[in-house]
């Protein structure tokens, strides 16, 4: 009997789990299912966490990136320690050089008499939050500025790498974004139309396609880098760049749009609104976009690392943005000299962060892709 | 089927023409040219220098002239006499250049291509038939790896380690004693010492995708009906699974040369510069920097035209793995 009022239980939550799924809309099924996929969702959480530091990254980073202390250039990232004798000081250890006499090299000591504390919201490096706002406020940083605190060592001239790194991320990450809307409106324009449409004006926007992937994008992406002039402004480098970019990556774009109007066109439900009387236009929207949008995401998501690694291998080859604009490429630019990542391997640094916004991007594009279809 | 290869042959053709046209046209779009540079210098050096010499220079070398014009010669001269033209930056012939360094290009590419289909083909397989096992973990990760780290990273780091813990930043194709010889088998034998280091950083990006590929389609095949029946009859697992579904996965693989090569010869154009390889790398970006139009545009035509030839063959390959392609 017992067991059987087991069942009947069992029974009664399984139709009350099938009732939910049958209400659910498209994108709360999409969601559960997206839920399922841990390291997609742990990559989603990392992704935010990216933008939010790109879009705060003047008040997260404890420098400004052109700040320089001669001194301190090349010194190595100082570890922190939180307590001081005892007591709850977070601090860093001081640096001191001593010069190679024949060689002039500096071989940096930590200094153990020298201590740097450091703290939460500072006063530090005044800056324009978003271009415009005047502070000074910084997460965290020394809390006497002038004092040398790099957490991840600093560059050939004695600038923080962290804040670098961080102030970076604003450009690296948007780049990609802006080269996206330019490439997506592109392929969906045309993957739309050619899918639509059909015939021979399909065959020429496929044979174009076919030709422009059978082009290596990076001769391509060097040669049309090298024609933006020197002297333009560091803005129109940016936007030039992310056109550069795009210019190329947008076929594949087209071709998913492509492929879902082509499957979505034989649909029963895009018949029925046909034979409604529904309009060209009103049919894209209403009928055919919401049923692939999730699709589209997915892609999106797994296009930008494409983009990421592009102006990054640009601006690593000094063809892309140029300083004073900070992007990891134009970081990695100081890297090209074997000797040099020898004896300062920290700066390769933005190339950690460039595989981890790659890595994450992928795993959370995947599993946007396994949750496109919920059904 | 020769219908089907004629037709892809006259297609590989029209690419490579239309890929000419946009070659000429972007090394086109600086303003200025070669002549500019020139005149510059020779300001900074002499002083004044007379306009006219200005108008000379570029009516000798052709720079006046409108674009379809200088496009008709230097096509007529590449078809016709295999001439690429002249490089201003190294004064020397671009052609020269171009058969120098493309062939380097051209086995490194082909090098990289081997590499992952070796890797790609046993881990795909291996994947799909022992799901969720070690390995299958072990290669996704493996390929998510080669897949978000931008190649010339992968090789400074390369260049770091060997440096810090060889004593040598393993740079170049060649041993030192090598790199002026004539080609011999020993040279050849060197050749195959130093490859490995760009053919596994060009080659990782790509593994990836393709073992992905791989192993989706294995499993596609492997849940069909006719691979039950042939488990039915008794046919072992181990002969069953490359006598059926492996054949009909391997098609994709060939298709998939198409979009691969493209990728690989992108990997060894900016890996070869950080590594010093001498591929067309190294000379196409010098050329673009110095605007040294016709070893660039040559290099880039050549280039396109490279991968074109691959997708070419991938075609070819595949009308002959696939039966149904050769009846069309």
């Amino acid at each position: 009997m017992e067991d059987l009022a087991m069942i009947n239980h069992d029974q009664a939550v399984t139709d009350e789990e099938s009732l939910k799924l049958e209400v659910a809309s498209q994108w709360k099924l999409m969601w559960w299912k997206f839920r399922k996929h841990k390291l997609a969702m742990i990559s989603g959480a990392m992704v935010i966490a990216f933008y939010v530091v790109a879009l705060f990254c003047e008040f997260l980073a404890p420098n400004v990136p052109t700040t320089y202390l001669d001194i301190y250039a090349t010194a190595p990232p100082q570890p922190v320690s939180l307590f001081y004798e005892g007591k709850w000081m977070p601090h860093v250890k001081g640096l001191t050089y001593e010069r190679d006499p024949i060689s002039l090299r500096k071989t940096w000591i930590v200094d153990e008499s020298i201590t740097v504390p450091i703290g939460f919201f500072v006063r530090g490096d005044p800056y324009k939050m978003w271009g415009f706002i005047p502070l000074d406020l910084h997460l965290f940083g020394s809390k006497h500025p002038g004092d040398p605190f790099y957490l991840m060592g600093a560059d050939m001239i004695g600038r923080d790498v962290f804040s670098r790194l961080i102030y970076s991320s604003r450009v690296s990450l948007t780049v990609g974004l802006v080269g996206m809307v330019i490439s997506l409106s592109i392929g969906i324009l045309l993957g739309g139309v050619s899918g639509l449409v059909g015939g021979a004006l399909d065959n020429i926007i496929q044979r174009i396609i076919e030709i422009l992937m059978s082009i290596p994008t990076l001769p391509v992406w060097l040669a049309l880098a090298a024609v933006v002039p020197i002297d333009w402004p560091a803005l129109r480098v940016y936007f030039m760049i992310s056109i550069i970019l795009s210019l190329i990556s947008w076929t594949g774009m087209a071709r998913v749009v492509r492929s879902k109007f082509l499957a979505l066109r034989e649909e029963d439900f895009v018949m029925a609104a046909m034979l409604d009387g529904c309009g060209k236009t009103r049919l894209i929207l209403r009928h055919m976009l919401p049923s692939f949008l999730s699709h589209i995401i997915a892609s999106i998501t797994l296009w930008i690392p494409g983009l990421i690694l592009g102006e990054t291998a640009l601006s690593f080859l000094g063809l892309g943005l140029r300083p004073p604009v900070v992007s990891w490429g134009v970081m990695l630019q100081d890297t090209q000299k074997v000797a040099v990542i020898a004896r300062y391997p920290w700066l390769l640094a933005p190339g950690g962060a460039v595989f981890l916004i790659v890595l994450t991007l992928n795993f959370l594009g995947d599993g946007l892709r396994d949750a496109a279809d919920p059904y | 089927m020769w219908k089907y290869l004629l037709r892809r042959g006259l297609y590989a053709l029209f690419t490579v023409w239309v890929i000419s046209i946009l070659a000429f046209a972007i090394i086109q779009l600086p303003p200025g040219d070669y002549v500019t540079d020139l005149i510059d210098d020779l300001r900074a050096q002499a002083g004044n220098v007379p306009p006219e010499w200005e108008e000379r220079m570029r009516q000798i070398y052709g720079f006046d002239d409108p674009f379809i014009v200088q496009y008709y010669k230097w096509m007529r001269n590449i078809v016709l006499k295999g001439q690429f033209g002249y490089s201003f930056f190294y004064k020397r012939d671009a052609g020269e250049m171009i058969v120098e360094r493309l062939p380097m290009s051209f086995a490194l590419s082909l090098f990289s291509t081997l590499f992952v289909w070796i890797v790609a083909l046993p881990i795909g397989f291996y994947s799909a038939v022992r799901r969720y096992s070690i390995v299958d973990y072990a290669a996704s990760f493996m390929g998510f790896f080669g897949m978000a780290i931008p190649n010339f990273l992968l090789a400074l780091i390369v260049l770091f380690i060997t440096y810090k813990y060889m004593g040598a930043a393993v740079l170049g194709l060649f041993s030192d004693k090598f790199v002026d010889a004539p080609w011999s088998w020993a040279k050849f034998v060197d050749l195959l010492k130093h490859v490995w280091v760009p053919m596994v950083i060009i080659g990782i990006g790509s593994t990836a995708g393709l073992i992905r590929t791989m192993r989706a389609n294995l499993l596609d095949e492997l849940n069909k009906p006719y691979v039950e029946t042939a488990r039915a009859k008794g046919l072992s697992e181990w002969r069953l699974l490359i006598k059926y579904p492996l054949r009909h996965a391997l098609n994709p693989f060939v298709s998939t040369l198409g979009w691969m090569l493209p990728g690989l010869v992108s990997g060894e154009v900016i890996v070869s510069m950080v590594l010093n390889l001498p591929t067309s790398g190294p000379v196409l970006y010098t050329s673009l920097v110095r605007q040294d139009q016709y070893v660039a545009a040559g290099f880039i035509l050549m280039l396109s035209t490279l991968t074109v030839i691959g997708t070419f063959i991938s075609d070819l390959l595949l009308a002959w793995v696939d039966p149904r392609i050769r009846l069309q």
